[in-house]
This record gives structure tokens, sequence and C-alpha cells, in this order.
């Protein structure tokens, strides 16, 4: 006889939830960010600048912290990455300038790069400046798609050399993964629409929610009525486990889990299983484990096909996981699910391992976990079908194909973010729409106007 | 265990660890407390004469802090003790009665009339006090009154209060020294001619610590204004290790006892003013940053420190350094060392790179191999200037001695020198 699903909300108290969903790190305080920024050797070519996919004045603007002058920190900061407010929350700066920081070497710590940049821009949205003015209307028009990290960061550059811009973004809130794809305790304090609010606070910026490409706009329409298209489209689908019994209720995509919990105006009414699977080795894998557990699920545990290293998540995260009382079970495949609506589901797991050639193999043993709750978090893919039948951008190894200048295949048709191949990183989106928006204002710059100028 | 007895101008001292007449020393609470830590001795807290009142103000200190290190230098604008004269001589009395063994200086400032003086020191004979010291440094409030450095500045008032007080009383006598002055040796050369025992220097330096940018007043600001105080804690170290130098070795004041003060904080600063002749050392900033249980690692770490050089007592090593003490012109020209960079300790910062290369001689080259930075001496750039060692986060660049296998030659005897006197 099937078990019943225990999924329920209110597992913790208020004050509880308050204090599991508050910021991972409390900001720095004047004196701590002081201290901290005095650490800084400010090193001359320095490795932490060039560790940062949008070149961050890293030095110059740790010094500027330092000297007292916390607002020019921020515009240090902003000039390379406009969304230096949410990747000071979420890079995994581990893995980019704190890992390259020359203090590692000597004092074994680096410098907490990523605090002090959440220290200056903080103190620049507090100090309510507004670093950046408009160009002369230039009465050219871009359509970027998508208001996500690359969308908003693309809109935000070509804003600021005076073109005019609509962002369309088919949900109900521009941000994308910023807005929906973090776990809440990063991003507290409704940061991604401060942010978000900030950027349009230059002008020249509209956004159209609601509106999805292929659905409600098509490229071909799009081409034809601007001057120049930026396609920041993330990724749209999530892979499957590819396991019969996948589609019963108790199996869910954790990207949705995500975006409905940091949706959810209140989180005591948000409903979590009382035993949680986790499937997956990413950053998204962690952030719902981790967000289950918070949200007073008894046992949350997080499969993963491989070891420690191979996991996406950085070491930060995982240890996150295993410190919120996560149990992580490493070289495990899911190879079965027992259960139907409403139940709760029996997953049968088999050990892996490596065979001679380095390839990912059952060892036959096997192994079972109920769960009330299972999140797939097995990675996410581009959909391509939103670009059209017509004349599209050529796709590769499912993603748009791009030059160095986020130029693809189409004319004046730009792309960036997790929809082209790279780090599928909030930092890396940003550099993308900012390297597009440069390249769209040269051409741009060379042409005459003959669209949408009415 | 090394001997740290030690004395100065007369003054005897089971360590060369004094508290410096200040805010530390201002009564008998605190000086117990001193004594019970260790510390050798102690100049009580400036008296002045029974009447005039002293009166402070609040706030009285401000504080240079760099990086996380606070009180880099410390500035106050505190006077003389503002306690009745009475309270304090028999508050003395009775810590000299208890504390027999350790030093025990009183500190005056009274005005240039020699009865003023007169009347002072039989009230301080009464104490029992091991000696007096003449505060002719305090820049701030009294001297407008005609006293502190309103004397020190001017060297015939200083020998002429110092004899006062060598005629009037048979204790030893220490001439504080005030740095305000463009040439220590004017001060210093007056006390040793009016017969004191000896000089205790620096006191503070003139000072402004910051201007509140707010408010576009000085700091430490009250109500809204600001004076200038004195300026002593670590930066000013630098400054008195020179003038106690001059001291020692100008022919005029060599062998003058020295109680040195500036900047004083560690047993390391105190061996280097005794390295420069000093009898005894005096602390004050280190000890209203830290408290006073610091000066056990001053007696350890010195009495260590002597051990492993094998001094057995403090005059061992007493002026030592004094002969190393030269003017520029007797620098060996021929002497050369190069910048050497321990590469395995590199982190890779690049400062010595970018110093050099903005602001000295192009001596060090800034290289990609593999993707790895490395930064190297380029030998027959390099100067010698030691710049790229002191901006070395890590410690790792040393100055590595070339044998040239020239001699010594100074510049009085450098052909290049057209005034030189080299042998034909």
């Amino acid at each position: 006889m099937a078990e019943n699903r225990d999924v329920a909300a209110g597992r913790c108290t208020a004050p509880a939830l308050a204090e599991a969903f508050e910021d991972l790190h409390a900001p720095l305080t004047d004196q701590q960010a002081y201290n901290e920024a005095s650490r800084c050797f400010y090193c001359f070519d320095a490795p932490c600048l060039e560790a940062c996919p949008t070149s961050i004045d890293i030095p110059g603007f740790i010094r500027r912290i330092a000297t007292g002058n916390a607002t020019g920190a921020g515009r240090t900061i902003l000039d390379a990455n406009i969304m230096g407010a949410t990747c000071a929350r979420v890079c995994p700066v581990e893995e980019l300038c704190e890992e390259v920081c020359v203090r590692n070497t000597g004092d074994h710590k680096p410098v907490t790069i990523a605090q002090l940049q959440r220290f200056a821009t903080d103190a620049l949205f507090e100090a309510g400046m507004q670093p950046y003015q408009r160009a002369t209307e230039t009465g050219r028009k871009i359509a970027v798609v998508g208001a996500g990290p690359a969308g908003l960061a693309c809109a935000h550059r070509l804003a600021r050399y005076g073109h005019d811009v609509i962002v369309y973004e088919a949900k109900s809130k521009a941000g994308g993964l910023n807005e929906y794809g973090l776990a809440a305790y990063k991003m507290p304090d409704n940061i991604a629409q401060r942010e978000i609010d900030f950027i349009l606070s230059v002008g020249g910026i509209s956004i159209e929610t609601g509106k999805a490409l292929g659905k409600d706009l098509s490229l071909d329409q799009l081409t034809t009525d601007f001057d120049a298209v930026f396609l920041g489209l993330g990724l749209g689908a999530v892979n499957a486990l590819g396991l019969d019994g996948e589609d019963v209720d108790a199996v869910e995509d954790a990207v949705d889990y995500i975006s409905d919990l940091r949706q959810a105006g209140d989180l005591s009414k948000v409903a979590v299983g009382r035993r949680v699977i986790v499937i997956g080795g990413g950053n998204t894998a962690i952030d719902a484990a981790v967000q289950a557990k918070r949200l007073g699920a008894e046992d949350v545990t997080l499969v993963y096909r491989r070891g420690p290293e191979q996991m996406g998540a950085t070491d930060f995260e995982q240890e996150l996981a295993q410190t919120n009382g996560v149990i992580i079970r490493h070289w495990a495949m899911p190879v079965a699910i027992t259960g139907e609506n409403g139940s709760a589901v029996e997953m049968t797991f088999e050990a892996t391992q490596l065979d001679g050639n380095g390839r990912l193999e059952g060892t036959g043993a096997t192994f079972t976990l109920m769960a009330d709750q299972v999140f797939k978090a097995i990675g996410q893919a581009f959909d391509a079908a939103p670009l059209g039948g017509g004349a599209a951008p050529e796709v590769s190894g499912g993603r748009i194909v791009v030059d160095e200048n986020g130029k693809t295949s189409m004319n004046g048709v730009y792309a960036g973010g997790d929809c082209i191949a790279g780090q599928d990183l909030t930092v890396s989106a940003v550099e993308d729409g900012k390297v597009s928006a440069e390249a769209i204002h040269q051409e741009l710059s060379g042409q005459n106007s003959n669209k949408g100028a009415s | 265990m090394a001997d740290l007895s030690t004395s100065v101008g007369g003054i005897k001292s089971p360590n060369p660890f004094w508290l410096a007449s200040a805010p530390p020393t201002d009564k008998e609470y605190n000086v117990v407390r001193a004594f019970k830590a260790g510390w050798g001795g102690v100049v009580w807290k400036t008296l002045g004469e029974a009447g005039p009142p002293v009166v402070n103000v609040s706030s009285r200190y401000g504080a240079v802090h760099i990086g996380e290190q606070r009180i880099f230098g410390l500035n106050n604008i505190e006077l003389i003790t503002d306690r009745p004269l009475e309270v304090n001589l028999r508050e003395i009395k009775q810590v000299k009665k208890d504390w027999p063994d350790r030093a025990m200086v009183v500190s005056l400032m009274v005005p240039c009339e020699e009865d003023a003086w007169v009347k002072i020191l039989k009230e301080v004979e009464d104490t029992d006090c091991d000696g007096i010291e003449l505060n002719f440094g305090c820049p701030h409030g009294m001297s407008e009154r005609g006293m502190g450095a309103a004397v020190g500045q001017v060297p015939e008032y200083v020998e002429m209060v110092t004899r006062w007080c060598k005629t009037h009383t048979n204790m030893p006598v220490l001439v504080k020294l005030t740095p305000n002055v463009t040439n220590i040796l004017g001060p210093a050369q007056a006390a040793k001619s009016g017969g004191g025992d000896g000089v205790s220097l620096i006191n503070t330096v003139n000072s402004i610590t910051s201007i509140d940018l707010d408010i576009m007043a000085p700091t430490p600001t009250v109500d809204g204004k600001g004076s200038h105080g004195g300026y002593c804690g670590p930066a000013v170290k630098p400054m008195a290790l020179h003038m106690c130098a001059e001291i020692a070795r100008n022919a005029g004041t060599a062998g003058l006892p020295m109680s040195a003060i500036g900047g004083i904080s560690n047993w390391r600063d105190a061996a280097e003013f005794i390295a420069l002749g000093a009898g005894t050392t005096q602390v004050c900033t280190a000890v209203m940053h830290y408290g006073f249980k610091i000066v056990e690692d001053m007696i350890d770490g010195l009495s260590d420190w002597m051990d492993q050089k094998g001094y057995a007592s403090i005059s061992d090593f007493q002026g030592m350094a004094v002969p190393n003490i030269t003017d520029w012109q007797n620098l060996n020209m021929n002497y050369e060392i190069v910048a050497e960079i321990e590469q395995t300790k590199c982190v890779k910062c690049g400062l010595c790179h970018v110093v050099c290369e903005d602001t000295s001689h192009q001596a060090i080259s800034a290289e990609k191999i593999k993707g790895e930075r490395r930064y190297e001496v380029i030998d027959k750039e390099c100067v010698g200037c030691n710049l790229c060692m002191h901006v070395c986060p890590e410690n790792c660049i040393t100055m590595r001695k070339v044998d040239n296998g020239k001699d010594y030659m100074n510049w009085t005897q450098d052909p290049r020198n057209p005034f030189s006197n080299a042998a034909e």
C-alpha cells in the first residue's frame, strides 16, 4: 500500500524561518571593510582582476574602500560590471578572483573580495547615486530579449550610449536567474529588483514583461523593427532523468521549486517534503537542498553520480550543504522511481565508478531511499524552438553560436549569457551583454539609421 | 638571565623600562599597578606650583591609525597634573616607601622664577624620590604660560633653570628636551652646561593629528575648535633616535646620560636607544594602547636577546651603535649591493616591479612565463636603493653584496667630487 506524501508548509516557526533565510553573509561593518581592505596588497597587474570575467579593477576599488571612498569603489565596480551587487553575493569567487589572490600564498586566506564588493555597491545604492549619464540620444532602437543578467547588462550599456532599448521578458518580472534562480538567503532584501531599478534609472530602457520569443514575438519581426537585437534567452529547458515514473507529482524540477520559493511572499506557506532527495551536483542542487533543509525538511539527501571534485558546486557550496545537515551521497545514480501521484516515492540508486577508460559505470550494487519530494537538478538546456523556423542564428552543441563580439550568424543579431557556450555564471552573462553592447554600438555608429526612428 | 639593572644620571633602576611623565603616572593607583607589573621606574606626571589651577578639557587625544594598526601616532593636549600638589607629594612619598627598589623621578614645571623652583624643590626632596626631571618640553597649554617648551626652546633658559636646580638641591636632575627645535644640540648643551645630570628626550612633537572634514576642525576637537598638541607613539621614534644619536656623537654632549623617550613600544625599540647610549628608556603611548602588562615581554625579550648576543649587562652594549653613526660624506662610495628576489617565497604581487618602474630605476622586470608572473632583478640597472625590499609584503627581497674588489673610498676621497682630497 502506497505511503502518502508528507509535504507540508510551516515546518518551522516564523522566527526560525526568518533566521534561516536571512543574509548568508552578513554585510561588513565600516570597520570590518576597512580592515579587510587594508589587507589588499594593491598588486600590480593584479591576478584577481584578470580572473574576473568582467575585469573589475579590484585593487582599485579595494583601495578606495580603505581610503573611505566607498562610493568611488562602487562606481569602479559598476563601470566594469553593472550587476556588481548581485555578483558580490553569488559569484563563485573561490574559483575566480579570490582563488588567485596573492594573499592565499602567504596568509592562506584571500582578501574577501566579494564581501568588499558588496560593501561598496551597497554604499553606492544607499547614497542614491547615479554615476551614469546617457549620451545624446541617437534615435537607434535595440531589442533585447530576456531581462536576465546578460540582457540587462547589454541594455544598460546601450542606453548609456544614447540608444533606446526595449527589453522583452517572458516572465512577469525582470531579473532572470537573479530573480528566479538563486537561493533566497543569497539575495535577501529584494536586491535583484533594487539592482534592476538602479539599472533602469539611467533612462532609455523599457521592459515589457510577459513577452516570450516564439509566442508573443518573433525574431523575424524584431530584426525588421529594430536596429539590432540581443538575445539573452537563458536556458529554457530542464534535463530529465530519463526514468519511468519521473512524471509523478513527487518529482519536481529544482529550478521551479527555487523560483516558487523566491516568489513566495511568506515562506511559512511554502510546502516542503519531510524526506527530500535532490539529484545533481551543481549550485542549483545545493540551493534546492539547503533551502529544503532550512524550510524544515527532516532528511535531505543530495545524490550525485560522481565525486566531490567533479561537482559543479563550489567547495564553499558543498560545505554549506553539509553544515546545513544535507547528506551528500557521491558515486550513485538513480535507476528507478516507484510511486504514484499523491504517494511518497521509493528511489533506487545504483553505485557508480569509473571504468578503465574513465567512463562512468554502474557497479550493480543498489540502495533505495524513500522521499516525499524529489528535486531534479541535473542541468538545464537551451531551447532553440523560440528562435523560429525562418531565418535563425546558427546553433551548435545546443547553444547559439557567436563570435568574440557576441555576434551570431545573423546580421544585427547578438547573443550572450547562458544561451551561448560558456561558464553559465551571472558574471560571465554580464560580460557577454557588455561586450555585445559595445559591438552593437560600434556597428550602429558606423551606419545610418533606417529603422524604427520614426 | 642578563642583568638588566641600569642607571641614568645617578638614578638607579632594576631595569631600563620606565613610564614617562604622562597620564599613566598621574597618581598612586596607576603607578602601583605599573610597579606590580614590573616597570623599573616612573617619572611622575609633572607637578606645578601650588595655587594656579590646572584644568583640562575633553577630548584630549587624537590618534593616527594605519590599516588595522591602531595608534601609530598619538597626540595629546592634556596639561600637567590637575591634582593638588600636596596630594601628589604625599602619594609619591608613599609609593617610594613601598617600592624602594624602583626609580621614582618627579617631573616639575614651575614658572621661570628662582624662588618658585626653590620652593618646589624643597617640597619634592621630602618625598625621598630618586631624582627630578625638568619639563622643558610640553608643547601645548603650559607653553602659553611661559613654561614647558617655551623654556626648552631657549637654551639660555634651559641652562639657567638647570643651574638653579643644581644649586638648590642634591637630587639628580634630568632635563627633558623638546624636539620642537631646529637643532637638539643647543638645549642639550645648555642642560649639560647648567650642570644637569642627564637629559630625557624627546618630549612630544608639535602636531595636529587630523582635520575633521565634516566640521572643518582639527582633532582632538573641543566644541568645534582644536589646538596643536604633542605627538608621540611609534610614529616619532625615528626622530627620537636621530636626536639621541646627535647628542651621543657630538663632542660637546657625548657621554651625557640619556633617558630615551619616543615611540618605544617593545624591548627591541628600547635596545635601539640603549645602543645609542641611553641608560633608561621611557614609555607612554604603548601602555596607553595596551596597558602595563607589555613590560613583561620587554623584560624577557631584552634579557633573551642579551643572552643570545652574550651581553651580560646593559653597559655591555650601551652606546655600541654610536661609532657607526657618521656623516654622509664618510660613507663608502664603493659599497655595492643589488636586490635579490627569493622566487620561492614571492607571491607575485608585482609591487617591487611597479615601484621600481614608476619611481626608481627600472631595475625589476615583469614577465609572464607560461602564464606565471615572474619578477626579476636586472642587476646592471639596480642601484641598491632597497625600495623594493621595503615594499615587498612577504619580505622575500634581500640585498646581496656585490664583490667588486674595490676598497673603501668615501666622498671626500672620491675623484668625482670636485672638492675631494684624494691623494694625487
